[in-house]
C-alpha cells in the first residue's frame, strides 16, 4: 500500500546536506589529526607526533581538566537557580494561561543574540560597573572590587545567566507532565511537603533535569566567545586553545585538541545517561 | 473548605516567596540588557560605565556614520539574505524528514542521531571540521555556501522535532478520506497535510530565520572575506567597547523582540485558523 511519498525523496536531500557539512567534516577532523604541520597547512601523513605533542605538555589536558571544572561549576549553579523556577512555573502558577506567559518571558533571551548578552555584561561587572555601585550603595563593601569583570566569578556569573534558560525548558516540561493526582494522594496520607517533594517530585523531573545539564554541559564546555568577551582572554578554554591554533594555521594540532574535546563530551553525556534514564521522558 | 487557615496561609507565604525568586530571577536575566540599554543613551564625553553623565543619542547616530561602523550595512544585508535563506530551507528539508518519519523506515534511529548530533555538538567543533576540510580540498569558503551549510545543520534539528511534534498529533484518516476518494499523492498533500501542518512548517521556518540570524561559533571560521553582522560584533567586541556598541546591541534586541512578536502572532493567527 502506497502512503505518503516515497521516503528516499524525503530524506534523501537532508541525509546529503547532514553527509556533506556535518559528518565528513567530522570524521575528517580524525583524519586530518594523523596528519603533518607545514607551516603553511597541513599535508598528508601518518604520524602521532601530534598526539605526543598533545600530551608532552601539560597545558592541553590542564586546560580541559580546567574547561570541565567551569562546566561543572555553570551546571550546578543552572541548576539551583534555574529548578525553583521551573518549579514555581509548573506548580506555583494555576492558570495556563499565565504559565505559558511567564515561561516565555523566562524564554525571550534564547531568541536574542548571545554576543550581545555577553556585552550587556561588561558595564555591570568593572571595576565601576553596575555591580560594585550596587554593592557600594548598600554599604557591603567600601572600596570597589576588581574581582568580576576579567575574572572566573565574572564569568561563571555571566555563563550561568547565558545558559540558565537552557535548563529551566526541560525541567519546566518535565514538572508540569507529572500527574497532580499523586501529590493529592501522597498528601491525604500523611506525606510531608517536603516528603512529596523528594520521594514524588524529584525523582519524576529527574529526565528534565537530565536533558537540562546536557544542554548546559555541551554549551559550556564548548564555548570560547565569553571567555574572550567577559573573561578578556585571560581564561583558558578548550575553545579559544582551537581559535589560537587555527590563528597560527596549526591544523592539525587543533584537530587533536578538538578530538579530546569531543571525547570528553561524549563521556560527560554518557555519565549523565547513566545516573537518569532519559528515554523514558523522549 | 476542609482545609484549615494555617494550611491556606503556608500556602499563600509559599508562593510569595516563588514569585519573589521569580522576579528576582527576571532582573538577573533582563538586567543587564536593560543596563546596556540606558547606557547607549550616555552622553558624548562619557565612558561605558555608570553613572550617566547626561542624555545624548550621539552614540545612536554612530552607528549610522560609515567612518565609525566601516562595512556594518553590508554585513547586515548579508546576515537577512542568510537568514531567510535558512528560513525557507529549514521549513522545507525539516518538514521532508518529519514526513519520512510518519512511517519505520530503514537506518531512521541513525539518521534521528545524526540531525541530533548537529544540536548537541559545539559550533566550534562543526565549524572546524568544515574549515579544515574545505582547506584540504582547496575549497575557498564563502557566507552563502559553506556559512549556510552549516548554519542549517544547526536550524534542522529544531525545525525537525517542531515537525516530528505536529505529525505526532497528525489525524492520518483525514489524508485516507481523500486517498480513498482517487486524489493523487500531491493532490493529498496540496489540500489536506500542507494546511493543516502550516502552523508547525512556519515555526520551523521562523526558528531557522532566528538561529541562523543570531548564529556565530560556526558561521565565524566559514564565512570567507565577507563577514555576517554576528561577526562584526565579534570583532569589535574584541577591540575597544564603546557606548555606540551598546547601540548596536540594543537595536539588534529589538530586532530579535520584533520577531518574537511576528512569531507569537503569526502562529496564534494560524492555528485558530486551522482549527
Amino acid at each position: 500500500m502506497v502512503k505518503g511519498f516515497p521516503t528516499a525523496w524525503l530524506v534523501t536531500p537532508g541525509l546529503i546536506w547532514l553527509l556533506v557539512f556535518l559528518v565528513a567534516p567530522l570524521l575528517s577532523i580524525i583524519v586530518f589529526s594523523f596528519w603533518t604541520y607545514t607551516g603553511s597547512g597541513m599535508a598528508p601523513d601518518f604520524t602521532l607526533k601530534n598526539y605526543v605533542d598533545y600530551f608532552s605538555s601539560p597545558i592541553y589536558l590542564v586546560t580541559l581538566w580546567d574547561t570541565l571544572k567551569y562546566t561543572v561549576t555553570v551546571m550546578f549553579f543552572c541548576l539551583i537557580v534555574g529548578y525553583p523556577i521551573a518549579y514555581f512555573l509548573a506548580m506555583q502558577v494555576e492558570t495556563f494561561k499565565w504559565q505559558m506567559a511567564l515561561f516565555l518571558l523566562c524564554m525571550v533571551p534564547f531568541w536574542i543574540s548571545y554576543l550581545i548578552r555577553a556585552l550587556a555584561w561588561i558595564p555591570m561587572l568593572g571595576r565601576n560597573g553596575l555591580l560594585n555601585i550596587a554593592l557600594q550603595a548598600l554599604h557591603i563593601i567600601d572600596e570597589p572590587l576588581t574581582m568580576f569583570l576579567f575574572s572566573d566569578f565574572g564569568l561563571v556569573m555571566a555563563m550561568v545567566q547565558l545558559y540558565v534558560v537552557l535548563c529551566v525548558g526541560p525541567i519546566f516540561f518535565s514538572l508540569v507532565k507529572i500527574d497532580r493526582s499523586l501529590l493529592e494522594a501522597s498528601r491525604d496520607m500523611g506525606a510531608s511537603h517536603f516528603q512529596v517533594f523528594w520521594e514524588i517530585i524529584r525523582p519524576l523531573s529527574l529526565p528534565g533535569v537530565a536533558i537540562g545539564m546536557i544542554f548546559v554541559f555541551v554549551m559550556v564546555m564548548g564555548e570560547f566567545a565569553t571567555a574572550v568577551v567577559v573573561g578578556g582572554g585571560k581564561t583558558a578554554m578548550v575553545g579559544t586553545i582551537i581559535l589560537n591554533l587555527l590563528g597560527i594555521v596549526q591544523y592539525p594540532f587543533a584537530a587533536v585538541n578538538a578530538l579530546w574535546l569531543m571525547l570528553g563530551m561524549m563521556l560527560g553525556v554518557f555519565v549523565i545517561m547513566r545516573l537518569v534514564d532519559i528515554r523514558k521522558e523522549l | 473548605m476542609a482545609r484549615s487557615t494555617p494550611e491556606r496561609r503556608r500556602k499563600t507565604l509559599v508562593k510569595t516567596l516563588f514569585g519573589s525568586y521569580y522576579v528576582l530571577f527576571l532582573i538577573f536575566i533582563y538586567g543587564p540588557m536593560f543596563a546596556m540599554f540606558t547606557l547607549s543613551f550616555q552622553a558624548q564625553q562619557a565612558g561605558i560605565n555608570f553613572p550617566m553623565k547626561g542624555f545624548s543619542i550621539y552614540w545612536w547616530r554612530q552607528l549610522f556614520d560609515p567612518n565609525v561602523m566601516g562595512s556594518l550595512h553590508q554585513s547586515l544585508v548579508r546576515s537577512l539574505v542568510l537568514a531567510i535563506v535558512v528560513m525557507v530551507l529549514t521549513a522545507l528539508l525539516s518538514t521532508m524528514l518529519a514526513m519520512a518519519y510518519r512511517q519505520k523506515f530503514f537506518g531512521s534511529g541513525v539518521l534521528f542521531y545524526t540531525i541530533m548530533t548537529g544540536l548537541m555538538l559545539p559550533g566550534i567543533l562543526v565549524g572546524l571540521g568544515v574549515s579544515l576540510l574545505t582547506s584540504a580540498l582547496k575549497i575557498p569558503p564563502a557566507w552563502w555556501f559553506t556559512g549556510l551549510g552549516v548554519q542549517l545543520v544547526w536550524s534542522l534539528p529544531f525545525g525537525f522535532l517542531i515537525m516530528l511534534a505536529v505529525f505526532n498529533r497528525f489525524d492520518s484518516r483525514l489524508e485516507e478520506a481523500a486517498r480513498d476518494m482517487g486524489a493523487s499523492e500531491w493532490t493529498v498533500f496540496r489540500e489536506i497535510t500542507l494546511p493543516l501542518i502550516l502552523p508547525g512548517v512556519i515555526s520551523a521556518g521562523l526558528f531557522g530565520f532566528t538561529l541562523s540570524y543570531d548564529e556565530f561559533p560556526r558561521t565565524m571560521l566559514l564565512s570567507g572575506e565577507s563577514n555576517t553582522l554576528p561577526l562584526d560584533i565579534y570583532s569589535f567586541l574584541t577591540q575597544r567597547v564603546r557606548p555606540s556598541l551598546f547601540a548596536m546591541g540594543t537595536a539588534s534586541t529589538l530586532f530579535s523582540v520584533f520577531l518574537i512578536v511576528v512569531f507569537l502572532v503569526v502562529y496564534t493567527y494560524l492555528s485558530k485558523r486551522t482549527r
